[in-house]
């Protein structure tokens, strides 16, 4: 297996001096003057000596200079350094070396979400990703939870490379910092990355029957699916798991977007949120949901189309979530979080929810007010 | 520190049985019939219809060699007496004398359809053990027909759709709630008898919440199905108010007493509100549990239930004892006959030799000897207990977590399992599924071990450990003083590499062959 790694060496900077990110050179620049230091670089270096400890010699192969190279000097590691022009200071950079990995399998970034959604963007189908955790917004599923857990996943791919599974459906979300710094929180949903599944929650293979997540996910979709009810507008929100509740009712999901059914039939795809309330209008709706890779967002990350009128109008009895239990077990907290914007919304919805996890299979979980 | 013990199993290149032997071997060689018993009935008193065509293939060996092939097998395992610290699994000594009680002919060589009254002394055993069962629990009856622990879960679910049958409430009294940390077989038998299952979260304290079971419960409720202590060693202090919620909504109770033995004759499942519970004779009451062998899941209900049990249920009636199996609201048969009668009584000869001061001194024994472990294990660097805000004491065991020595050096709980064999320590329990715990493991140092024997299992781990820091090497390629290396799990997920019967061995092998060849 061939690793890369690309360091965004500007990532983090805004942190600490209160900018709530650093998209943007000017952003850079106002961190730089207000005295921020950069995080990422000794983030990545923390990285790669757990890896150098557990796996020595192993090989790297990596940006030059201050994007991946610098961080790695005098590490017992066998590092191959790709030609890049110089950097420019933007974003532009990252997408380059990310270009020039293009052979890897596994492209090692360290970052913050700003740089996980250029990373995404820009590298092979089939080439995952793992964040070193270095940036101010780290709402993607795709970063370990500390730099040694990063490195540590990495000795365990190097040295048992035929342990990999991937997992191809981790949220790649991203903020908007110019809204965010006046106040308001609007994430959204990039698209689906792959990583690595970490092996620490997973038991080897013993015999028995294996848990399969995806056929648990269809099974609970078809049964939301078969009890449907007429009259009622279903809202289907975006990524995998709420679209599995379109497939098992015979239709395409737009995965980043919200869909709406009606009697089986589909009256909206991708819409926005004012058509959606207009289709709301006059009739029961119920709303359809998944849950997010590790923070556990169920309202407010990445499906913003789902507004507060149309959540009251559902209200908490009116959800209908749907994950695996692979996936709730991994969260950080054994709680849902909920961030309409709307605080007493939020209270209203806070309280417990049944997420089904399977057909005929359902685990009660607690919905929070993340404010 | 103890002395660690040097060790190396013995290695045999032992062919399979089928293999052993030559055309006529033969382990007894019985007489040809006297001329009187010829004149008799003729040469063969088999019927020609039933006689077979062709002859059985069997191994064709000594009863020497018999003997030597077995013991050679058994030369390559643990052998079931070292220190197996197994959690969740209450590892006990099995008595000899108990053994040999099965061997007598009075239960060796009895038969269930026998008249009961040539079977008054195994069914006294079996209505007396009942009691011995309901006075610890409270209940009113106990069957033991289920095959495990697992299958007095299923009687549960059974016995649960009988009673809401009967009650005309079937088609309303849909779901089951239990907890995530419950034993996978509480949701699976639920399942499979077609309710909808409904787990409750771990919370911060270590156990579900009062507010998540409130939640979770309705008019649609059929059941619970709980254990307490769970895994972790955790006892639910709010259990009585679960129950209650429980009842307030009109379900039925489950306790599933796999983890009894830190509370065996502590407290009562009745008296905490439970309508039925249920115990493994193969793990808290001293009948063997070796090599998956015949287990039996003790069921006791109320007597408001009792109706709906599998039948026949022994009663005494006067001074004899029958078999009632005149019950027409019962669920039906979960297995044939009576269960697994030879561990009932190995059972109650564990409990008539322990006595109720026995029973209660074991219990605290056994919390003892895990809180000491505990003691030790947390002075150990690489570990983490589970749940490490949870002040109270853990009762008879604790899940614990290899997650920081994995995260150092990248050995697990598999690869420390695998060298513990090294040094003749059976591997430990990681975790029932799933891992909320990551890198788990789960000793329970019961009444049986003593303070050396734990010592020893600790500094072994503690020996592993640092190997693991030195030379991760040797722990991840472990085990190396044990007859076969690594087991490749994937090989459980082909069929073509796998046999049950000679027949399908050779089938398999054939076709390999085959292939390899072409």
């Amino acid at each position: 297996m061939k690793i890369g790694l690309v360091v965004n060496p500007v990532a983090g900077l805004g942190g600490a001096v209160g900018l709530k990110g650093t998209d943007g050179p000017e952003t850079v620049a106002e961190a730089l003057r207000r005295g921020a230091v950069a995080q990422a670089g000794p983030r990545t270096r923390r990285a790669f000596a757990r890896l150098a400890d557990r796996v020595p010699g192993a090989a790297i192969t990596v940006a030059p200079g201050a994007q991946g190279a610098d961080w790695l000097a005098g590490l017992d590691l066998s590092v191959t350094i790709v030609p890049l022009p110089a950097p420019t200071g933007s974003a532009q950079d990252t997408r380059g070396a990310v270009l020039a990995l293009r052979q890897c399998d596994l492209i090692v970034f360290a970052g913050g979400d700003g740089t996980a959604r250029d990373v995404a963007a820009t590298r092979a189908d089939r080439a995952g990703l793992l964040g070193i955790p270095c940036g101010v917004k780290m709402h993607s599923g795709v970063f370990a939870v500390s730099p040694e857990a990063a490195g540590a996943a990495l000795a365990d791919l190097v040295a048992n490379p035929d342990s990999l599974r991937w997992d191809d459906t981790c949220e790649i979300m991203d903020i908007d910092e110019d809204i965010l710094r006046a106040g308001r929180l609007v994430p959204r949903l990039y698209g689906l990355a792959r990583v690595p599944r970490l092996r620490a929650r997973i038991q080897a293979a013993k015999g028995g029957p294996r848990q399969d997540a995806q056929a648990a996910l269809a099974g609970a979709a078809a049964e939301i699916a078969r009890q449907m009810q007429p009259g009622t507008l279903y809202l289907i929100g975006p990524g995998t798991s709420a679209g599995a509740v379109m497939q098992a009712a015979g239709h395409r999901p737009t995965l980043l977007g919200t869909d709406a059914l009606l009697n089986g039939r589909v009256l909206a795809r991708d819409a926005g949120s004012k058509d959606l309330e207009s289709l709301a209008q006059d009739r029961p709706v119920k709303i359809i949901l998944g849950v997010t890779g590790r923070q556990g967002f169920l309202l407010g990350r990445g499906n913003q189309t789902i507004s507060d009128r149309l959540i009251a109008q559902a209200g908490r009895d009116g959800l209908i979530v749907l994950a695996t239990a692979e996936k709730l077990d991994a969260l950080a907290q054994p709680v849902l979080w909920v961030d309409t914007g709307d605080p007493a919304l939020d209270a209203a919805l806070s309280g417990f929810v049944q997420v089904h996890t399977g057909q005929r299979q359902r685990r009660m979980m607690r919905i929070g007010a993340a404010a | 520190m103890t002395r660690l013990p040097t060790f190396h199993a013995a290695k045999w290149d032992e062919p399979l049985v089928m293999e052993l032997g030559r055309p006529g071997g033969r382990g007894q060689l019985f007489p040809a019939p006297e001329p009187e018993v010829t004149d008799a009935i003729g040469d063969n008193p088999v019927p020609a219809a039933m006689q077979r065509k062709d002859r059985p293939v069997l191994p064709e060996i000594t009863e020497f060699e018999a003997q030597r092939h077995y013991l050679h097998l058994s030369q390559m395992t643990l052998g079931m007496m070292g220190v197996s610290l197994f959690g969740t699994c209450t590892m006990k000594y099995n008595s000899k004398t108990s053994e040999f009680a099965t061997w007598r002919p009075q239960i060796a060589e009895v038969h269930p359809y026998q008249h009961p009254d040539t079977l008054q002394g195994v069914l006294e055993i079996i209505h007396d053990f009942d009691g011995i069962l309901q006075s610890l629990s409270g209940m009113d009856q106990f069957v033991f027909q289920p095959g495990g622990g697992a299958d007095a879960a299923y009687t549960m679910t059974a016995v649960a759709r009988a009673y809401w049958a009967d009650k005309g409430q079937l088609g309303q009294r849909t779901e089951m709630v239990t907890s995530i940390q419950a034993h996978p077989c509480n949701p699976a038998t639920a399942a499979a008898a077609g309710f909808t299952v409904i787990n409750l979260p771990l919370e911060e304290n270590g156990y579900p919440s009062l507010e998540a079971l409130k939640a979770a419960l309705s008019e649609r409720t059929a059941l619970i199905m709980l254990n307490n202590p769970d895994d972790m060693g955790i006892y639910n202090p709010e259990i009585r108010e679960w129950v209650q919620a429980a009842k307030d909504v009109g379900a039925l109770c489950f306790y599933d007493h796999a983890n009894f033995n830190g509370v065996m004759g502590k407290l009562s499942a009745r008296e905490l509100g439970f309508d039925a519970c249920m115990f493994m004779l193969h793990k808290t009451f001293g009948a063997p549990k070796a090599g998956g062998g015949p287990a039996v899941g003790a069921f006791g209900c109320s007597a408001e239930l009792a109706p709906y049990m599998p039948a026949p249920v022994v009663v005494k009636q006067g001074d004899r004892y029958a078999l009632d199996d005149d019950r027409p609201k019962s669920c039906g048969k979960i297995r044939e006959f009576w269960g697994n009668v030879p561990q009932v009584v190995k059972a109650y000869a564990w409990a008539r030799a322990m006595g109720a001061e026995g029973i209660q001194m074991a219990s605290d024994i056994s919390v003892v000897a895990n809180n000491y472990m505990d003691h030790r294990l947390a002075q150990l660097p690489g570990i983490a207990r589970s749940n490490p805000d949870v002040t109270a004491r853990r009762m008879e065991m604790t899940r614990w977590s290899l997650a920081p020595l994995h995260e150092e050096t990248g050995i697990g709980t598999v690869e420390i399992a695998n060298r513990m064999a090294d040094y003749g320590i059976d591997p430990w329990w990681m975790s029932h599924e799933p891992w909320i715990v990551p890198q788990p493991f789960t000793p329970e140092a019961g009444e049986l071990w003593s303070k050396e024997d734990i010592d020893l299992w600790i500094d072994v781990l503690a020996q592993i450990m640092q190997e693991a820091r030195d030379n991760p090497e040797l722990v991840r390629t472990a085990p190396h003083n044990q007859p076969i290396a690594q087991v490749k799990g994937d090989a459980f997920e082909d069929p073509s590499q796998w046999a049950m019967t000679w027949r399908a061995y050779q089938r398999k092998r054939d076709q390999a062959q085959a292939k390899g060849a072409a």
